[in-house]
């Protein structure tokens, strides 16, 4: 692949703004035995297990946004086993939606029908429960903080510390976001330098994608010998709608329409209780077209006549959009370094078959926490979880994924094949990168694929939202505009050149809120960046085709202020 | 002298407020909650007065639910020195705001008061002035430049005509405005450090407070949607369309 | 009949234009006497005589009235207050200053930024930005206590000859507050964006900065302020305190101009409660389309020369 090297990429991609890697800022220094970077179920969960162990430890959590919960976006359904081990009163204080799951339906759609088909052994969802894993969160959150967790949203981990050289190198701890640096870079009259962390063990714990975790096992090596990691993107909207028509407690999940055979996906629907409902979509971005658009899909599909009645009339609450972690168990990187951890989905510990990430973050979580309280130390960490309950759920499910880069029909087939024999196949498919996965626009013209599926979609839609645009208002996405652009894209020549020749701009398409946009005005065609629109899903910084966008921390607190979700 | 400084938890500014079902209020539930923005500027312009040597001790004061101590912690993370919460689960109409604030008042004896010229949920713009006709004070209300000189305040205060400046006698009630400064980012060691900080919870029940006839609300709803327009086909159409309408 | 006292705004010389407003809804309530504090303006008294619905001008004059000072005009008005039934004021600057400071003189509640009157102690009042519209009632056996939000209401014409009479009140008047004049924010030329009744507003159709010449020249010619989406700001073609829309300034103008912007809902959230949009834009699926009261589709660099000239013919 030609360009920089992944090295050289990764290298320039971490040079944050001079004043964050200015040896002449002073920075206050706070001590920690365990700093955990993510305030979502994993973070949460392992402060609590360390807490509740080993009380006399000190432990912090940093969270990006505003307050807990402001960034968490999943589906979502919840096998409750991992979570009654770790807060078994948890039922008696549920979190503000949490509805016991009733129903399971799987659906194949054509354009017009439905067809009910068995529900996968995976889909089975008695005894779990649909939540809104944000309001979870701030259960957690609360309760960690009542065991003496630090918790302080608004602070992100904006990059890993450095101790030792060589052979010798090891994590000990992070660099806080510098708050009130202007667009260009200079300090504000605010101006407010991060904290340096130090900690005994760093915990990774940003969720899918997460930039440190991205800096560190490119770092450390982690991901050599495994296969490629691979993401799918999530969209999810909150509706509100008239009374009497939701069935509280009915999951369903659909494959087919809108999508085609090649791309990977479906939606997902979740009643709850209160005439509410989830209603979302997730796409692989292993997807091959360029001129795809997932945003679109995720619309069509709302649009099928199965949903439509359900939808008429209603009104969105709260939306937004989030990359879900894919590879499972031949992705996986090393999960231990010198110094540092990685947990829940920074680690990549979903179960995409399940397409539930939650007790198996809460699983690692424990076990990273258990590790550290038992040993002192990290070392060990990667054996224990594969060999755990957690880590032998993902080797049963791991050829699952992978068997859709075949299509939609040798997928469900192999997924049945797996399914009836516990994963007990010899080998293990491999997956693929995603931002290689893009066939060049002119050979995606002749392929077809693309206005095929198009030509199954309708032209016009009534349901909100009306666009991206309409959709990003109902993230509640802030980012205060004079701030340095946290998406930093290496080479924006490629961008008008190569780019738009090769692909024609997919991050232009790609992303939920239209962050990218090309514009071709009298100052010429360049790549513009509404960088404010971000709702940190981290497509971009997955999917684009020559890798080099690198998402970073914006300003603590910016981002989306998702409520409900 | 000392500052009070009077701050409101409010649903925060970026937040898509929904109506409940029955339109009795707004939806609360699993709501981020943060300090009124113009109240956040008030405790800054007390900080700087404070770090600018005119004022020996800041402290900052609130009528609302125990889960209002969130907010005080977070102005104590700013700085403040100490923090009251005049404790009531019920909604504290404005100028019940304001007998109570008097109690602390009285209780205080600040040479200043400062708080944000309106909370961006109720946008009453009244318990300042209110406030201060209780004391029986001067009030400068939307102010946007501030400084003292021999027991006195200087306030530019931003009316529709433009910038007003008056001169009041301590001690006064300043209500303030957007553009009077930029509040700081609170410091993670200080957060730490405003745990230590005295906060003090006092029920409003106890404080013997005249309450004053409340107005009932009733009905919450959404402004009306803007009715689709038409296109038309020509400028002279437009213009024609536009004097009909009394806009030319 | 109840009776209403409405307090009014004014700069020694002239009335302020919402008091005509303010008269619509006070009105509504009752017999309408409007007060007048001031120190010798006996123009001002005059304008607001001329009122339709002004049953009596009450003039309030002493030197320590010249300009408004909340904490002198309100004990006056406190006593002069006495037997209304009603007692308003423009909710300008000038009247959410000293009405709040009257209410509690009186110990009464107030409701701010009346918008609709339901019956005679039931109001519509908007909260949290425009976003959620109250219903308020205010108990029987007080007097109720408003201020008006000029923009709900429709000036009435100048068609009266009511009586303007002296009034002396008896009130006890601090000294602690001393007023040190009053000065331009000194922002130009150009009227300011957040207050100025009609704004035109370009966005990133513009095309550069060099071209939103064109949108200076219309607001010139319409004696409006000037605004910018916020893709023409990303673009440069204007500074940031030009920004129209969530992020920038929430405006109110009663005429708005949205030229070359294509109508994004997070910068209709700048405009929501603007009087009459006017939109020019060259896509017609713009959503802008679906928000402006007017909309004409078609080229701006054809249409704004074109607007120009019509308003010259129609000598405005």
């Amino acid at each position: 692949m030609p360009g920089p090297s992944p090295a050289t990429r990764i290298k320039a991609l971490s040079d944050e703004n001079p004043l964050a890697t200015s040896a002449a800022v002073p920075r206050d220094v706070m001590e920690y035995d365990v700093a955990i970077v993510g305030g979502g179920p994993a973070g949460l969960a392992c402060a609590i297990r360390l807490k509740d162990r080993k009380p006399a430890l000190s432990v912090c959590v940093l969270e990006k946004a505003s307050e807990i919960g402001a960034h968490i976006l999943s589906g979502c359904v919840i096998e409750p086993g991992p979570l009654d081990e770790l807060l078994p009163g948890w039922r008696d204080d549920p979190p503000s939606i949490c509805v016991p799951a009733r129903r399971d339906e799987f659906l194949f759609l054509s354009r017009k029908r439905a067809w009910r088909l068995p529900n996968p052994p995976q889909m089975h969802n008695k005894g779990n429960y649909i939540v809104s894993l944000g309001a979870l969160c701030q259960q957690l959150a609360a309760h960690a903080e009542s065991l003496g967790v630090e918790v302080f949203p608004g602070f992100p981990g904006a990059s890993a510390l450095f101790g030792g050289e060589g052979r010798d190198t090891r994590v000990i701890g992070v660099r806080c976001g510098d708050m009130g640096v202007e667009a260009d870079g200079t300090a504000g009259p605010n101006y407010a330098p991060g904290v340096d962390v130090h900690a005994k063990t760093t915990v990774l714990a940003e969720g899918s994608r997460g930039s440190i975790a991205k800096q560190l096992i490119h770092q450390f090596r982690l991901a050599d010998g495994k296969s490629p990691q691979t993401w799918g993107l999530g969209f999810k909207e909150l509706w509100r709608l008239p009374p009497g028509r939701t069935e509280p407690g009915l999951i369903q999940h659909t494959i087919g329409w809108p999508l085609d055979a090649e791309t990977y996906g479906g939606s997902f629907l979740y009643h709850l209780d209160g005439d509410r409902a989830y209603v979302g979509f997730v796409v692989g971005l292993d997807y091959r077209d360029p001129r795809f658009r997932p945003f679109e899909a995720f619309q069509q599909y709302k649009h099928h006549p199965a949903l439509t009645p359900l939808l008429e009339g209603g009104e969105i609450a709260s939306a937004g959009a989030r990359t879900i972690v894919e590879g499972g168990w031949q992705s996986l990187p090393t999960l231990e370094m010198p110094g540092a951890l990685l947990i829940g989905d920074a680690a990549g510990t979903l179960n995409v078959p399940k397409i539930k990430g939650v007790h198996q973050a809460i699983g690692s979580a424990m076990l990273a926490a258990d590790q550290l309280v038992e040993t002192g130390g990290g070392a060990g960490f990667d054996v224990r979880f594969r060999a755990s309950a957690a880590g032998r759920e993902l080797y049963k499910v791991r050829n699952i994924r992978p068997g859709f880069n075949r299509g939609l029909w040798f997928g469900l087939a192999n997924a049945a094949l797996e399914t009836v024999l516990g994963g007990r196949t010899p080998w293990t498919l491999d997956n693929h990168a995603d931002w290689r996965s893009l066939r060049k626009t002119a050979e995606s013209r002749a392929h077809d694929g693309l206005e095929a599926m198009a030509s199954a979609w309708r032209p016009e839609r009534d349901l909100p939202p009306r666009d991206r645009l309409a959709s990003q208002y109902f993230a509640a996405t802030v980012h205060d505009e004079n701030q340095p652009v946290h998406l930093h894209v290496l080479d924006t020549d490629i961008c008008r050149t190569r780019c738009t020749e090769e692909y024609g701009n997919p991050c232009t398409r790609f992303c939920p809120v239209a962050v990218y946009e090309m514009v071709d005005d009298e100052a010429g065609r360049r790549l513009h960046i509404n960088a404010s629109n971000c709702v940190h899903c981290k497509a971009c910084d997955i999917k684009d085709p020559y890798e080099i966008i690198n998402w970073v921390t914006p300003e603590g607190g910016s981002g989306p202020n998702y409520q409900n979700l | 002298m000392k500052i009070l400084v009077g701050i409101k938890r409010v649903i925060d500014s970026n937040v898509r407020v929904q109506i409940n079902r029955d339109g009795t209020g707004v939806v609360t539930d699993g709501v981020k909650m943060s300090i009124n923005p113009f109240d956040e500027i008030a405790v800054e312009e007390a900080l700087r007065i404070k770090e600018r040597g005119e004022a020996g001790e800041v402290i900052v004061a609130t009528i609302g639910p125990g889960a209002a101590q969130q907010q005080l912690r977070t102005a104590l993370a700013m700085g403040a020195d100490r923090a009251v919460l005049i404790e009531s689960d019920e909604d504290v109409q404005p100028l019940a705001a304001a007998r109570t604030f008097m109690k602390l008042v009285e209780k205080e004896d600040p040479g200043l008061v400062l708080l944000g010229k309106q909370a961006i949920d109720d946008d009453s713009n009244q318990v300042g002035q209110m406030l201060a006709a209780i004391w029986d004070r001067p009030q400068a209300t939307f102010v946007s430049r501030l400084h003292f000189a021999d027991g006195n305040g200087r306030a530019v205060r931003e009316v529709d005509a433009g910038l007003e400046t008056l001169e009041v006698e301590l001690p006064a009630v300043i209500t303030v405005d957007l553009r009077l400064n930029e509040p700081r980012f609170v410091k993670m060691p200080d957060i730490m450090k405003a745990k230590r900080k005295p906060l003090e919870t006092v029920p409003l029940a106890t404080l013997g407070v005249d309450m004053p006839p409340r107005l009932e609300f009733g009905r919450h709803e959404p402004p009306p949607k803007r009715a689709a327009g038409i296109k038309v086909e020509s400028v002279e159409a437009l213009v024609k369309s536009l004097r009909e309408r009394g806009m030319l | 009949m109840a009776n209403v006292l409405l307090v009014a705004d004014h700069d020694g010389r002239t009335l302020n234009t919402g008091i005509a407003r303010s008269v619509a809804c006070a009105r509504e309530l009752g017999e309408v006497h409007v007060a007048i504090f001031h120190a010798g303006a006996d123009a001002v008294c005059q304008s607001a005589a001329k009122l339709d619905g002004v049953a009596k001008v009450l003039s309030v004059a002493r030197p320590e009235n010249a300009h408004a000072v909340a904490a002198i005009m309100a004990p006056q008005l406190a006593k002069l207050a006495a037997g209304y039934d009603y007692v308003l004021a423009p909710s300008t600057t000038f009247g959410k200053d000293v009405l709040p400071r009257v209410a509690a003189l009186l110990g009464v509640p107030q409701v701010s930024d009346l918008m609709e009157v339901v019956d005679a102690r039931t109001f519509r009042r908007p909260t949290y930005a425009g976003n959620v519209l109250v219903t308020v009632k205010v108990p029987d056996g007080i007097p109720v206590l408003a201020t008006v939000r000029i923009a709900s209401f429709q000036a009435v014409e100048e068609s009266g000859a009511a009586p303007v009479e002296a009034v002396q009140v008896d009130a006890e008047l601090p000294r602690h507050t001393k007023y040190h004049g009053l000065s331009d924010p000194g922002g130009g030329e150009r009227p300011d964006l957040q207050s100025c009744p009609r704004v035109v507003a370009g966005g990133r159709g513009v095309g550069s900065k060099e071209n939103f010449e064109i949108i200076f020249r219309l607001a010139d010619k319409l004696g409006a302020a000037v605004g910018a989406s916020r893709a023409a700001v990303d673009a440069g073609y204007v500074p940031n305190d030009m920004q129209v829309g969530q992020t920038g300034k929430i405006i109110a103008p009663q005429l708005y101009f949205a030229i070359g912007i294509s109508g994004a809902i997070q910068h209709m959230t700048g405009i929501k409660d603007a009087g009459c949009i006017v939109a020019i834009n060259k896509d017609g699926d713009a959503p802008i389309f679906e928000a402006a009261d007017f909309g004409l589709v078609g080229d701006l660099f054809q249409i704004l020369p074109q607007l120009e000239q019509e308003l010259e013919k129609a000598g405005l």
